[in-house]
């Protein structure tokens, strides 16, 4: 296996353009590790052999040319199968949209494109982004790199299972209550959720409109940095986007340096309910910090008990309304138009059929909370919950730069153990969640392996709305210190895969 | 099945209706509320359609500003206030020609809200105000439109399969909707109609929409009740959808009147349901029950950024508002000396603005008027032109004007010079040139044409000359054919008396 997977992007970038090894090379190296271990991992829905090959040979024709090349032009990437592709099927994870190719790119996908980064194909993902675990595809779940019969983390567990099983040094997912933080926490990968509006959603298919935002994943702070980069900024086409310049998260990835600020621990995400592995090197972090000159304190945000709940108002209220849309008249999978039946029975036998259990239980809680009568009592009520914990941040931020937490309360568990309890699933999400509620910036930081099971453990950053910079300040400064620690990255621990 | 009627009078001697108006406008923006995709109608289906407008998964909206503005222009013209704030929300149902299976509407945070207009009509004590009360204009986006192949009505039931356009979907609606409009009587009809056909004239004067009720652009849904008097509560209503004319309008009000009245006077209630009006028979069917638990799961539209329209974008708004119609229609009948039946006459012909231009060029009325009423809407009607598509320009019928008045062109020649402008053939100038338009001036060939019809006829001399001046005409008329309409008919009638020695 070529030694190419284990690189970082930002190293493989310097490679291709200097012209040491080609965009090619590099792209086969990738699609070569994905038939060797993606059997057993299934991080990918759809691999783009023959597209990735031929956008990688643009980039040797720029690279020869002499052109000027961005920053990760010819670097490869896994595409979260939520995001629009033109030409290429986008399932959602789900069976209702199996068969349908976009007749158009996300603004995300253009971005890429744009920028020469190589898209190797799309991962896979809890169907329509509801889970935590990616046991929720219709295709099967991924699975854990670092113990295969673990989950990957959800939604976007594809994503995390490509980066940490060097499929692909970048990645796409997209965070709507975590599903980017909690996988990158629990395979020892980083995974940034941008302030809401910093990335376009143009291209992405809706979860909750208003919780909803696309990242970067990689394996270190700096790539996930450059891949911030490119993907974000203004777009015309989504009108809930900010139309500020990006935050200059490259130069922070590059500083990190964290003497003299100000950080808070939030009292209410931790203790109870967290894993001891999770909060023993949490508790390491906070004293890490502290040794690189930050001052921490300890927050409280009174009203982060209620988010959890209060989300699960919100998420399925829109989500019953954004959904309403696949009925297999327009697009995607019909079922039962067999000449004899009314086209509301068509649509209904279309939903039945082609939404899973999750999906159904989710729509059903939306349709109810936005019905006359409870509307008040239960999406009303969630929204004014939602401005408590705005609230909460602020008096929080009007005290210090940046907030921690851990990601998410445990490491990977083992798959089926949480599938019929969605309860204690969506407990996964209770330290990710606010800071969707709030529309901030977050990071996920691998900080070590729990010493009970081995597993990695991640530690949250979250930012001011537009501040996402901070967030690669504090994770290139605590990155620095633990690869120096480690001797190399925490991804070097893991097991060989099989087949490799 | 036509159901039971009572007649009209005896109805309203029975009720007192209550009127309920939506009224659905079409903007004439050249894009869709919330995508590039164009609105000219008529298009192949499904060609003006984008990932947007067809609410592909990931497609998002982006607002439409200038629908913003003639909305907002729309409220300033019905007396509205504009919201400080307001958000679009999503009206969520399933039906197959709404892409997304939720409309972005408005609920309770319309653009514009407590409004009034005034509309007369003529009464038995003679022409009257009434004051139509407005709820709120709000903005939403059209849906699609199904036709259903197969069957004998046209309808869903008994079709063999049903096709969608998508072209409509996305289109800009103004939604305006009245309060119960009450103290009407016997006139709700003569109302209903009148308050449609202002509100036509104020959307056409603020050019906000083509208001073509035929083609759709402008839409009303009739809403109607009776009660026993005008202190009882409100009766159950009916919704009379696809009234798609001013005429049915009034009818369609007047129907329901008397299917009300039949149905409560037979002891029977009335179902709360939308109707179907049917424009050749004039009466209306039964659709679907309507309800008001019909629970659409209203939400703020989380894709879109609530509207704040300024304070002083409202004000530039409403400064450059033009002339309200009726305030400018009795301001013209005075400034321009008409009765009502001749400015209905002007505003029927759809010239109105034509001769306003044409005066301000420096036409007088009477001729502007003459003019586009007659020569030219007759020009217009011939060739299937609209009468704003006629190419003719204030400054072409000033030089008609002024040629007329030297003399240089009578009544008929410039009738020949105005044809000769619609078919392209130049300016006046060079069309009276091209054509030989020119009045005879010269007396000698007038002299010669005038022996030669009274030798044509020769007793009409001696009638004309035992006093019967009328008689003059047939040789005036002789003339004017032998020099091809080129002479001055009262030159001629003049040389005519001269030569016979009657004086008149």
């Amino acid at each position: 296996m070529s030694d190419l997977i284990r690189k970082d992007a930002s190293e493989l970038a310097g490679l291709v353009s200097s012209g040491e090894v080609s965009a090619v090379e590099v792209a086969q190296a990738h699609l070569d590790r994905i038939a060797a271990v993606d059997g057993a991992v299934h991080a990918f829905l759809h691999v783009d052999t023959k597209g990735a090959l031929a956008s990688a040979a643009a980039v040797d024709v720029k690279v020869k040319a002499g052109d000027k090349l961005s920053v990760l032009a010819g670097v490869p990437l896994g595409l979260k199968d939520i995001l629009a592709t033109n030409g290429l099927p986008t399932t959602c994870g789900s069976k209702v949209l199996a068969g349908w190719i976009p007749p158009y790119d996300a603004t995300v996908v253009t971005k890429l494109r744009e920028a020469g980064i190589v898209i190797l194909g799309k991962t896979n993902m809890d169907e329509f982004a509801m889970g935590s675990s990616t046991e929720h595809s219709a295709f099967g779940p991924t699975h854990n790199p670092w113990d295969l019969e673990r989950i990957p983390g959800g939604s976007g567990g594809g994503s995390s299972a490509c980066v940490s099983a060097f499929e692909a040094p970048l990645a796409i997912g997209t965070d709507t209550g975590g599903s980017i933080r909690q996988p990158a926490a629990v395979t020892g990968s980083v995974g940034v959720k941008p302030t809401y509006g910093g990335v376009s959603r143009y291209g992405l298919v809706a979860l909750a409109s208003s919780l909803d935002q696309a990242g970067p994943c990689a394996r270190n702070v700096l790539d996930t940095a450059l891949l911030h980069s490119v993907i974000a900024g203004y777009d015309p086409m989504d009108s809930t986007s900010i139309n500020s310049p990006v935050p200059d998260v490259i130069s922070a990835a590059k500083r990190g340096d964290i003497k003299g600020m100000k950080v808070g621990v939030v009292k209410e995400l931790g203790g109870e309910g967290y894993q001891a592995g999770v909060r023993s090197r949490f508790d390491e972090s906070v004293a890490l910090i502290e040794s690189l000159g930050a001052q921490v304190v300890e927050v409280s945000c009174p009203s982060f008990p209620a988010a959890l709940a209060a989300y699960y108002l919100i998420l399925p209220s829109e989500a019953s309304s954004n959904l309403a849309k696949f009925d297999g008249i327009r697009f995607g999978n019909r079922v039962g138009d067999d000449g004899t039946k009314s086209v509301e029975q068509v649509m209904s036998e279309t939903r039945a059929a082609g939404f899973g259990p999750e999906v159904i239980r989710r729509i059903i809680l939306g349709t109810y909370a936005l019905s006359a009568g409870y509307y008040d009592a239960y999406y009303g009520q969630a929204q004014k919950v939602r401005t408590l914990i705005k609230q909460d941040f602020d008096a929080a931020f009007a005290k210090v730069d940046v907030l921690i937490s851990p990601t998410a309360p445990t490491t990977a568990f083992k798959i089926g153990e949480k599938l019929d309890d969605p309860l204690a699933m969506y407990l996964n999400d209770v330290a990710t969640i606010p800071v969707n509620m709030a529309g901030l910036p977050g990071m996920s930081l691998p900080i070590g392996l729990a010493p009970e099971d081995n597993l990695p453990v991640g530690l949250q950053i979250i930012a001011p709305a537009m501040a996402d910079d901070r967030l690669y300040n504090v994770g290139a400064a605590i990155e620095r210190e633990l690869l120096a620690k480690w001797g190399g990255p925490i991804l070097g621990l893991a097991p060989e895969l099989a087949g490799a | 099945m036509a159901e039971a009627v009572m007649n009209y009078d005896e109805a309203i001697s029975k009720f007192d209706p209550v009127l309920g108006l939506e009224v659905h406008v079409e903007l004439g923006t050249h894009t869709k509320m919330f995508c590039g995709c164009s609105t000219v109608f008529g298009a192949a289906p499904n060609t003006h359609v984008c990932p947007v407008c067809l609410g592909l998964p990931g497609a998002l909206p982006a607002l439409n500003k200038i629908g913003v503005e003639s909305a907002i222009r729309i409220g300033l013209a019905l007396n509205c206030e504009i919201a400080q704030w307001c958000r679009f929300a999503r009206k969520n149902y399933f039906y197959p020609d709404m892409p997304k299976n939720f409309q972005t509407s408005q609920y309770d945070e319309p653009i514009a809200f407590e409004g009034y207009l005034d509309v007369d009509i003529d009464t038995d004590e003679g022409r009257k105000t009434f004051r139509v009360p407005i709820e709120r204009a709000h903005m939403e986006e059209d849906t699609g439109k199904n036709s259903h192949v197969g069957g004998a009505t046209g309808r869903i039931h008994g079709a063999d399969y049903s096709l969608v356009d998508y072209n409509r979907a996305g289109i800009p609606l103004i939604e305006i909707v009245t309060k119960p409009i009450t103290g009407t009587g016997k006139y709700a009809p003569e109302v209903a109609k009148a308050y449609v056909a202002a509100l036509r004239d104020i959307l056409r004067g603020l050019g906000v929409s083509d208001v073509k009720m035929e083609q759709g652009s402008l839409r009303c849904d009739v809403n109607l009740s009776l009660r026993e008097t005008p202190e009882s509560k409100l009766g159950t209503r009916s919704e009379t959808k696809n009234v798609n004319s001013l005429r049915s309008v009034e009818r369609a009000v007047r129907y329901e009147v008397t299917r009300h009245a039949a149905r409560l006077t037979a002891g029977d209630s009335i179902v709360q349901e939308t109707r179907h009006w049917h424009e050749d028979t004039g009466i209306s069917t039964s659709g679907r029950p309507k309800s008001d638990a019909e629970d659409y799961r209203y939400f703020p539209e989380p894709d879109l950024l609530p509207i704040a329209p300024s304070r002083e974008w409202v004000e530039e708004l409403r400064a450059a508002l033009p002339e309200n119609p009726a305030v400018r229609r009795a301001r013209l009948v005075a400034d321009w000396g008409l009765s009502e039946i001749d400015m209905n006459t002007v505003v029927n012909s759809g010239a109105l603005n034509l001769i306003v231009e044409a005066v301000s060029a420096g036409v007088e009325p009477a001729a502007a008027r003459k003019w586009w009423t007659g020569e030219l809407s007759r020009i217009a009607n011939d060739r299937g032109l609209e009468i704003d598509d006629v190419p003719v320009t204030p400054a072409d019928l000033k030089r008609l004007e002024e040629l007329i008045s030297s003399g240089a062109l009578n009544d008929k020649l410039a009738r020949q010079a105005l044809e000769g402008l619609v078919s392209g053939e130049g300016d006046i100038d060079a069309i009276v040139k091209a054509r030989g338009l020119a009045v005879v001036s010269d007396d000698g060939p007038l002299l010669a044409a005038i022996d030669k019809a009274l030798a044509a006829d020769p007793a009409v001399a001696e009638t004309i000359k035992s006093g019967k001046l009328a008689a003059a005409g047939s040789v005036v008329g002789a003339v004017m054919k032998a020099t091809r309409g080129q002479a001055d008919a009262a030159r001629v009638r003049e040389l005519l008396f001269e030569k016979l020695g009657v004086s008149e």
